[in-house]
């Protein structure tokens, strides 16, 4: 299959490794991996502060930038989430809202392309550890993705996975919101941070980095040494 | 900013200091989630009843005229007088004149969030009348002279000995702080309330259409002895209230009890058709049903978000809701907290005064995946979000998302931006934590993720597989 | 009147828009006809012993008190061991043929509510003993009208409520309630009908449960089957 990559801004940028493990993992899987340069971001940040207009302007340009793909894939669930679930709401009544709602239908988040498309679960992956789970919000509830990052861990040899109580709860992230509203969003990170420290795990994975940055930032700064993981950095560990 | 927002800011700053009231709520809302997983398990499906209740709800609120007329009819010819408000102070004009011209004194009340959005209790008292919440919770936080922390559970803050302290304060009461002692203080108290009061204030659950009836929901009794005793019972509802008919409340009052409070069924479900009907040995001898706008037809003009109309108030959205728990429910500074308060509050009380409310959200979506009636919640916030900015765009910020729209547009532009972040970021320590420090909202609680070697994007170029041969 | 005028008007307005449907993101769906609720809701069993237990589950769970017994005379018994028990002077009751039939020779000093009658006597009765419409399983409710039943505040002032309920009284589900309430009046209701579900209860305080908030601390209820 010929496979086109989108990979958010902030993994471009800060986390590479995720992106370089995506290519990895679908090359070994025998497809055709593309990356179109042009690409830069979906625009939700601007989309979430209210600036519709100049959301949709930076989303065109992705619009754009996607069009001949076969099947997108990106291994963010709020990216995800964005084209998919939002770029249909925020072109309607556009002449691009069948151009964007093309490219929305072929948006997929990497683990559910993996399980659901791919119908793989099983990487020959190993990655010895203890490791609980963080499902990012809108990975979670927009795109319904919960199984199968679950489904593709329980196949790393060596992995212990246990999962955080309270399960589901957010990590207090929410893009513009962790610094418009900096003490909620603390607050919130702290409990999630408690509940990570009570599993006595030494990772946490999530399918979100944005989520990762706000969780590991708060972990560095307690001084704890739990790792934040992307679920690709664990899936393409030993390729 | 408005003083409201900044209120807001202020509160919330202060309420996610106090970890001890983050870890009490906390505690609280876990009690009522495993009791509601506990009761919603039981229904064969939670999902479909909640498309179905939806699917009613819009079915009413998109005819609100034909159903609203049906209603009020039923009611009338069952002797009910039905008064029309379009605002709170009409509302609140008409239940002083029925208190005057009935002399009505002493006026007793069970639990309605309609009346504390009309302020009722304040203009009553200083019109002379003295009134009394009925209901434990409200109760408390009105000697307390607080609002309720929480639709459903106006005192869930509190702990026994605060409480036990302003019954000591106000009432004079012994210094005891079980719960049952102190709960047996105010049922005494209530009783002869209930006995001596002229008037009975409630609100209304569901009003059902086809019989012309409104539909209370409570645990304690209260509303049940509120519409019993005194001679006169007035009712406030708001407009939205309505169902088709009691078969719709087979569906509504489970999930209401379910999601709202993690119970079966809530103490007591009771349908009132207007005053006692000749025959029956007692009851009020009037029934005033006030119906209130007080902004909803605007929501209900806003057809993108009209289904805020369909909130039942069953407060689901405000247990499930992290800013929620971590700010408190007296943090919002208004009448209706958490997700659906959130969001209807710039409908009601004004956008720009109020759109800090629809800001502060990570926009988790557990509301929407919570609430009984399928409101999607987390997106109307987005849809206020949106409206508030095109009202009025803030200058700063719609410069700097027109440079983020400009930079991201344009490839070239993106890549030297980040290259500068990557040149730039060796420096931040420098000013890191200082009021120099532009990511100082960040930086305060958090370490920064630290620009990579080599971006994504440059190591793709550079595979042996992508160089240009 | 001009605010009724005003509030369609602006109602009958604001709905020549359309809205979506409801639904995540947007799917369709019709409004459900109330009958066919039941397929979601809890399941209720199908024959009387089913909902006989299904409701005495929920009233252990809301601490009711829920006896069996075979006749009116042994209903009648179980009353009489309350009186004594507490020692009652005063209760109060409603004429029907159920309460007739047990509330003979208890020895007490009885209030009738059949007929408009004092708050300040009510109010001095240790409990009462009422029919009801119907006893319903899925919720371990007891439906009661302010026709059928004595009055709107005999079975929530006195601190005890005792209601006497016969085996075909025993419905299923709260729809089943409903549709009995619309069979039986037509259009003719009564102006309360209320289910009541437990003692009275509340959770105020710390979510620490109290029962007799307000209304009755205790709840027997006794079905002759």
């Amino acid at each position: 299959m010929r496979i086109t990559l989108f990979i958010p801004c902030f993994i471009d940028q800060f986390y590479p490794q995720v992106g370089a493990g995506v290519v990895k993992i679908l090359e070994k899987l025998g497809h055709q991996v593309e990356y179109p340069e042009a690409q830069t971001c979906c625009g939700q940040p601007a989309f979430n502060s209210g600036h519709w207009d100049e959301a949709r302007a930076v989303a065109a340009h992705a619009v754009e930038v996607f069009s001949q793909a076969e099947v997108i894939v990106s291994p963010s669930g709020s990216c995800g989430a964005m084209m998919r679930v939002f770029y249909p709401q925020l072109f309607k009544d556009t002449p691009q809202y069948q151009a964007a709602c093309a490219v929305a239908a072929k948006t997929f988040e990497f683990s559910e392309f993996l399980v659901k498309k791919l119908k793989v679960t099983d990487l020959g992956a190993s990655f010895p550890g203890k490791a609980t789970f963080h499902d990012g919000c809108h990975g979670l509830r927009e795109l319904g993705v919960r199984e199968e990052p679950r489904a593709l861990l329980r196949n790393v040899k060596g992995l212990e996975l246990v999962e955080m109580d309270p399960p589901d709860t957010c990590c207090g992230f929410g893009g513009t919101f962790a610094v418009k509203f900096p003490m909620i969003s603390s607050a919130m990170g702290e409990g999630k941070c408690a509940a990570i420290a009570e599993t006595q795990a030494d990772y946490v994975i999530s399918l979100d980095s944005s989520c990762l940055m706000h969780i590991q930032g708060m972990l560095d700064r307690q001084g704890k040494k739990t790792r934040g993981l992307h679920l690709v950095e664990v899936l393409a560990h030993s390729l | 900013m408005s003083e409201y927002s900044q209120q807001f800011k202020a509160s919330a700053t202060r309420l996610t200091a106090d970890l001890d009231h983050r870890q009490w709520i906390s505690k609280a809302l876990r009690g009522y989630e495993t009791k509601r997983d506990e009761f919603k398990g039981r229904f064969q499906s939670w999902e479909e009843a909640r498309q179905a209740a939806a699917a009613v709800k819009y079915e009413v609120i998109n005819h609100l005229d034909r159903y609203l007329a049906e209603f009020v009819a039923k009611l009338e010819a069952r002797g009910a007088v039905v008064h029309w408000a379009s605002d709170a102070r009409e509302a609140r004009e008409h239940i002083l004149r029925i208190a005057r011209e009935n002399q009505a004194r002493f006026i007793i009340k069970s639990k309605s969030m309609t009346s504390e959005e009309i302020h009722l209790n304040d203009a009553l008292q200083k019109a002379g009348f003295e009134v009394f919440e009925s209901d434990l919770g409200e109760y408390i936080v009105q000697l307390r002279d607080e609002p309720p922390y929480h639709i459903v559970f106006p005192a869930m803050h509190l702990k026994r000995g605060e409480i036990s302290q302003v019954f000591q304060q106000k009432l004079g009461a012994e210094p005891v702080t079980d719960p049952e002692a102190l709960t047996m203080i105010a049922r005494r108290i209530m009783r002869q309330k209930f006995c001596q009061a002229d008037m009975g204030i409630s609100g209304v659950n569901f009003g059902v259409a086809e019989t012309g009836m409104i539909s209370i929901t409570e645990n304690e009794g209260n509303a049940r002895l509120t519409t019993s005793l005194p001679r006169i019972h007035v009712a406030l509802m708001g407009i939205e209230k309505l169902v088709r008919s009691m078969d719709d409340l087979a569906l509504f009052l489970p999930m209401l009890a379910t999601a709202g409070a993690g119970q079966n069924l809530t103490g007591y479900n009771t349908l009132y058709g207007g005053p006692r009907l000749k025959g029956e040995s007692d009851g009020p001898t009037q029934f005033h049903l006030v119906l209130l706008d007080n902004g909803r037809t605007r929501i209900l003009a806003d057809a993108e978000q009209r289904d805020l109309l369909h909130c039942i108030r069953c407060g689901a959205c405000l247990n499930v809701c992290p800013i929620f728990r971590n700010i408190g429910g007296h943090s919002y500074g208004t009448t209706y907290q958490g997700p659906i308060g959130s969001v209807i509050t710039p409908h009601l009380r004004g956008l720009q005064d109020w759109k800090h409310l629809s800001f502060s959200s990570s926009l988790c979506g557990a509301c929407s995946q919570a609430c009984p009636v399928r409101i999607d919640l987390a997106h109307h916030l987005l849809h206020n979000r949106r409206n508030a900015i095109r009202e009025k765009p803030p200058a700063l910020e719609k410069l700097a998302f027109r440079f983020f729209s400009l930079m991201m547009r344009h490839p070239g532009l993106y890549r030297f931006g980040m290259f500068m972040g990557k040149l730039l970021q060796p420096l931040h320590p420098i000013v890191k934590g200082s009021a120099l420090d532009p990511a100082k909202a960040w930086t305060k609680t958090r370490e920064t993720p630290k620009f990579a070697q080599t971006s994504f994007r440059d190591w793709w170029k550079n595979r042996p597989q992508n160089r240009p041969t | 009147m001009s605010s009724q005028a005003d509030i369609l008007g602006r109602i009958r307005e604001a709905l020549t828009a359309r809205a979506p449907a409801p639904g995540h993101h947007g799917e369709t769906a019709p409004a459900p006809a109330a009958g066919s609720f039941r397929q979601w809701l809890p399941p209720v069993g199908e024959s009387f012993e089913d909902r006989q237990r299904l409701f005495a589950q929920n009233a252990a769970m809301l601490k009711a008190v829920f006896k069996t017994v075979p006749n009116p005379e042994a209903a009648a018994a179980e009353i009489r061991q309350l009186v004594t028990a507490h020692q009652w002077k005063k209760m109060a009751t409603h004429t029907s043929p159920l309460t007739d039939a047990v509330c003979g020779n208890l020895g007490v000093d009885w209030l009738r509510t059949d007929q408009p009658y004092e708050t300040a006597e009510l109010e001095k009765c240790s409990a009462s003993v009422t029919a009801c419409e119907a006893l319903v399983a899925q919720t371990g409710s007891v439906l009661v009208t302010s026709r059928s039943c004595g009055g709107r505040a005999i079975s929530i002032l006195p601190p005890h409520h005792i209601v006497v309920a016969a085996k075909d009284q025993l419905l299923p589900d709260l729809a089943a309630a409903f549709e009995l309430m619309r069979r039986k009046y037509k259009d003719d209701y009564p102006s309360t009908i209320s289910f009541i579900t437990g003692p009275s209860r509340t959770g105020d305080i710390e979510r620490i449960l109290v029962l007799g908030a307000h209304g009755p601390k205790e709840l027997t209820i006794l079905l002759i089957a």
